[in-house]
């Protein structure tokens, strides 16, 4: 039993949940301790499964009227610590939250509940010429509760836009309790777009319970392209051809050699091992024009010195392209015991000097760096590799990802595309944002979370915080 | 928080070989790198038949590796809630095809509970129960007694007094298992003569097999031992079934007991000399899966054998793909739907080559299953000893399989056929579950399908 908690706070959390719904022995607790990101952990004291909004909602009131932190978890896939319990208290997951409540094909919106894993909506839309289309990579697991959450993004993103985009409206339950509706079934609605504040706010604002989306119709046609690339400038350049050419593909992805070959190891699909990068390439819409931009593509890969631009010849092997660009992270398994993924943005001319930075940077630090990530909007993701039991390698590697992400800021980009800030980006906060503007958030934070009580220590700096936290002592790697 | 003192450096060096096995921990027989594939993404999660049920990351693959780690690295202590996570496990390997990053859930999982039964004091294992004894290994494994035993089924079957036991739920009253197992009896036809220990191939001879029958799986799914074979005969197999083979051992090992599972194995492989032959074939994916793991369950001086037998086995789907189907002649103008087994589709990694075959017959319609790679909760033994995950599990499979409005569903493991054909039967519903085999088996024989 948990040391620095109230005595009655468990008795009456298992009077709402009912004890199939709590945890709180330590061994039971302990894969709550860390997601994705596993450089930082820590345990919470409780967990609960609540099933229903009221429940959140008493829970939540329960937790106020203790004075104890709690904080919101989906499927626990973030990879920038988003998940994780600072400072302790009781972890809320929402995986018993997982129905889809309404599917409205004519409206073209469905209501969900935040535990639907994102795949499973376009699954049940399967058959109704609709999908939902915000598809991050870890799309096969992750909820839509924590897409909400972080605001996600996706390979498609680059034409469709992020969650933000497709949140029409959401039930939430305030730190105080209450539960209020923001937005609807709707697309439009007068005043602040509070709907707006609540997609991206990493559970700092209010704990997600109902989610209505939009539901956007599938493109009749697709073309799904590889071009092979001998060296990544070229590869780079190639990407700044198609978008300057007016052609906005429905996604526009780049894979470095270190990839490739952990891929093709996982997925054997037939990468070309030799070359230095491939851009995965892929234009959707009506049938008529897709050949034409397909050319146009095929030709622009070739004038930057494109080896070849391979096609995928039909729907089962364009699945099989984006299986291995959707898991590509996984597959890192294959080449280091452990992995940091970073996730900055430069505009997209930077990309090859950002790119060059990063195989600089990583020489220096002596970290094998690869890279695969959604080159269109400029979204890099280098992957650090590393192995987390040697306390003075992980030092090196948050050193090196702090120096990538100083360069994205020094190009005129941002630290975070799509992972969110979490806690493992809050010290750059204070480097992408003045103080006045970091105090504005702070301020809109308070206005409904004035204790803090919900997810202290994310997103935003507190005032004592230092910028360079990262590098504390107290951040070993621990398992 | 977070003060717990490096958990690693003792364990170091297990990292370049196994380390010397400490009898009261169950993971010091575990080579310590295949806890470190695990990168932690949490992709798996999702896969998992329990934590879709239940949502609880302790009941899901990247959670269960967490504990085991836990315990290996002495983190936490092998409690009976830790215990029960692992034991909740269907080992249904779904995780597998999941994850990206190639980590082998089963040679973490499996040893794990090998380790987990003989470290438990004197017999207080979950698996040193008189069910575990007298009818999981004294009765399932021996298709001799298993034939005896259901004598006085088939009389209760005949006289229609299991439908009158199943319809009032007076099964409930009985020792929780066993009235299960009872519901669990399929139709029991006429007793099926015993499959001679050669039958020759139709036509030209194109291979030479051996056909392994399964225990269980012989008693209650003769017929479609014998299906198989002529499948065979009609391909173009000399088919071979010696007498003196025995159970995979697969029931053995999954509940823990090592050893008397490779005793079964060393008598297959005396049984059935793989030299002789070009395949073994297995048309159980549960029994497949076991045999082809032969090579690494066991670290002896017949490992080699051991591997090379395991090389040569085929699940009966995987074999014909790769042969080539003989066209099969006759029409069956039904809609099917197809439920990937588990040990089928992770285990072997055997999806396309039964739907492929399917396809080949004419006139025969396949629907797709929503979640079809979805353990229905058979999993070997598991519905008879975790009923309530096995039954939520069930309830869903049947709610997704009468989605699709098709009443006959096809799937290509014993265990699988029994748990999807009691749930519609005791839902009321008519269904007919068949192996592809069987269905393949009537339109070489020009027959139809009757439902």
């Amino acid at each position: 039993m948990p040391q620095n908690l109230p005595t009655t706070l468990v008795p009456e959390l298992l009077r709402i949940v009912g004890v199939e719904g709590v945890l709180a022995a330590r061994a039971d607790l302990m894969v709550y301790e860390c997601d994705g990101f596993v450089i930082e952990k820590n345990s919470p004291d409780v967990v609960v499964f609540p099933t229903c909004t009221e429940q959140v909602a008493r829970v939540v009131r329960c937790c106020r009227d203790a004075g104890v932190p709690f904080v919101p978890r989906g499927a626990g896939t973030s990879l920038a610590g988003g998940c994780l319990p600072v400072g302790g208290g009781v972890m809320i997951v929402l995986t018993r939250m997982k129905q889809i409540l309404e599917i409205n094909t004519r409206d073209r919106y469905a209501v969900v509940q935040p535990g639907v894993v994102n795949i499973w909506l376009t699954q049940a839309l399967r058959g109704t010429g609709l999908h939902y289309a915000p598809d991050p990579s870890s799309q096969g697991a992750c909820t839509i509760g924590g897409n909400v959450a972080t605001n996600s993004g996706g390979p498609h993103t680059l034409k469709y836009g992020v969650t933000v985009n497709h949140v029409l409206g959401v039930e939430c339950v305030l730190p105080d309790g209450e539960i209020v509706c923001l937005g609807g079934p709707v697309d439009e609605s007068p005043g602040c777009d509070l709907v707006g504040a609540m997609v991206g706010s990493e559970g700092t604002l209010a704990i997600v319970t109902k989610i209505w989306v939009r539901l956007t119709k599938n493109p009749q046609g697709y073309r799904t392209m590889l071009g092979v690339f001998d060296s990544v400038d070229d590869a780079t350049n190639a990407i700044s051809a198609i978008i300057g050419h007016g052609i906005v593909p429905a996604a526009l992805e780049m894979l470095d050699q270190g990839i490739i070959v952990a891929l093709e190891a996982a997925f054997q699909f037939g990468f070309p091992l030799d070359a230095s990068a491939v851009l995965l390439i892929e234009v959707d819409g009506l049938e008529v024009g897709l050949d034409a931009q397909q050319q146009q593509i095929v030709e622009l890969c070739r004038q930057q010195g494109a080896r070849e631009v391979r096609l995928a010849r039909d729907a089962a092997e364009r699945a099989r392209l984006w299986k291995c660009r959707k898991q590509a992270f996984g597959a890192i398994g294959r080449l280091s015991p452990s992995y940091c993924t970073q996730d900055g943005v430069v505009p997209r001319t930077q990309l090859p000097h950002i790119l060059r930075r990063i195989t600089e940077i990583g020489n220096r630090h002596r970290i094998r760096i690869v890279n695969v990530f959604h080159a269109g909007d400029g979204n890099i993701h280098p992957i650090l590799l590393f192995d987390e039991r040697d306390p003075e390698q992980v030092q090196r590697v948050l050193q090196a990802s702090n120096e990538i992400l100083e360069d994205c800021l020094a190009c005129g980009g941002s630290v975070t595309g799509e992972h969110g800030i979490g806690v493992e980006k809050i010290g750059f906060m204070r480097r992408m944002f003045t103080a006045d503007s970091l105090d504005v958030m702070a301020r809109f934070r308070s206005a409904l979370n004035p204790d803090n009580q919900l997810s202290p220590g994310k997103m935003l700096p507190t005032a004592a915080g230092c910028g360079l936290e990262m590098k504390g002592s107290h951040r070993k790697a621990a398992v | 928080m977070n003060q717990d003192p490096d958990p690693h450096l003792p364990h170091r060096s297990a990292r370049t070989g196994l380390a010397a096995p400490d009898v009261s921990n169950p993971g010091s027989a575990i080579d310590y790198e295949r806890f470190l594939d695990c990168v932690h993404c949490g992709l798996c999660t999702a896969a998992c038949p329990t934590y879709v049920e239940l949502g609880n990351e302790n009941d899901s693959p990247r959670g269960r590796i967490y504990l085991m780690r836990g315990v290996t690295d002495g983190r936490i202590d092998l409690t009976p809630g830790v215990r029960r996570h692992l034991e909740l496990c269907l080992d249904c390997r779904a995780c597998e095809t999941a994850c990206p990053s190639g980590v082998q859930y089963g040679k973490l999982i499996e040893p794990f509970r090998v380790a987990m039964e003989t470290t438990e004091p004197n017999g207080r294992g979950k698996t040193h129960d008189w069910f575990h004894r007298w009818i999981l290994f004294g009765l399932f494994t021996q298709p001799r007694r298993m034939r005896a035993a259901l004598v006085p089924a088939r009389l209760l079957q005949r006289l229609r007094i299991d439908r009158w036991i199943e319809a009032t739920g007076l099964w409930r009253l009985l020792p929780q298992r066993i009235g299960r197992l009872l519901t669990l009896l399929p139709r029991l036809g006429p007793r099926t003569p015993d499959l001679p220990s050669f039958l020759p191939a139709v036509g030209r001879r194109r291979a030479r097999v051996v056909l392994f029958k399964g225990c269980v799986g012989d008693v209650m799914f003769g017929s479609t031992n014998w299906a198989t074979a002529r499948v065979l005969q009609a391909n173009g197999c000399d088919v071979l079934i010696p007498e003196s083979q025995v159970c995979c051992g697969a029931i053995h090992y999954h509940a823990g007991h090592s050893e008397p599972a490779r005793e079964l194995a060393d008598q297959n492989l005396a049984a059935l000399k793989p030299a002789d032959v070009d395949a073994i074939v297995v048309n159980i994916a549960g029994c497949g899966s076991m045999l082809k793991d032969y090579g690494h369950h066991w670290h002896d001086g017949r490992q080699a054998d051991r591997t090379a037998f395991a090389a040569k086995v085929r699940d009966v789907s995987e074999f014909l793909d790769e042969l080539g189907l003989v066209s099969p002649p006759g029409p069956i103008p039904h809609k099917v739907t197809y439920h990937d087994a588990c040990h089928l589709a992770h285990a072997q990694r055997v999806r396309e080559a039964p739907r492929r075959l399917l396809r080949r017959i004419p006139e025969l319609v396949i629907e797709e299953l929503r979640e079809s790679d979805l353990c229905c909760g058979a999993a070997g033994t598991y519905n008879l000893t975790e009923p309530e995950m096995a039954d939520r599990l069930a309830r869903r499979k049947l709610q997704n399989i009468l989605e699709t409005g098709v009443r006959v569903v096809v799937t290509g493991n014993a265990g699988c056929l029994l748990q999807i054909a009691r749930e519609s039967r005791l839902q009321g519903h008519v269904l007919r579950v068949l192996h592809p085999m069987d269905l393949l088996d009537l339109s070489y024989r020009n027959e139809c399908l009757t439902i």
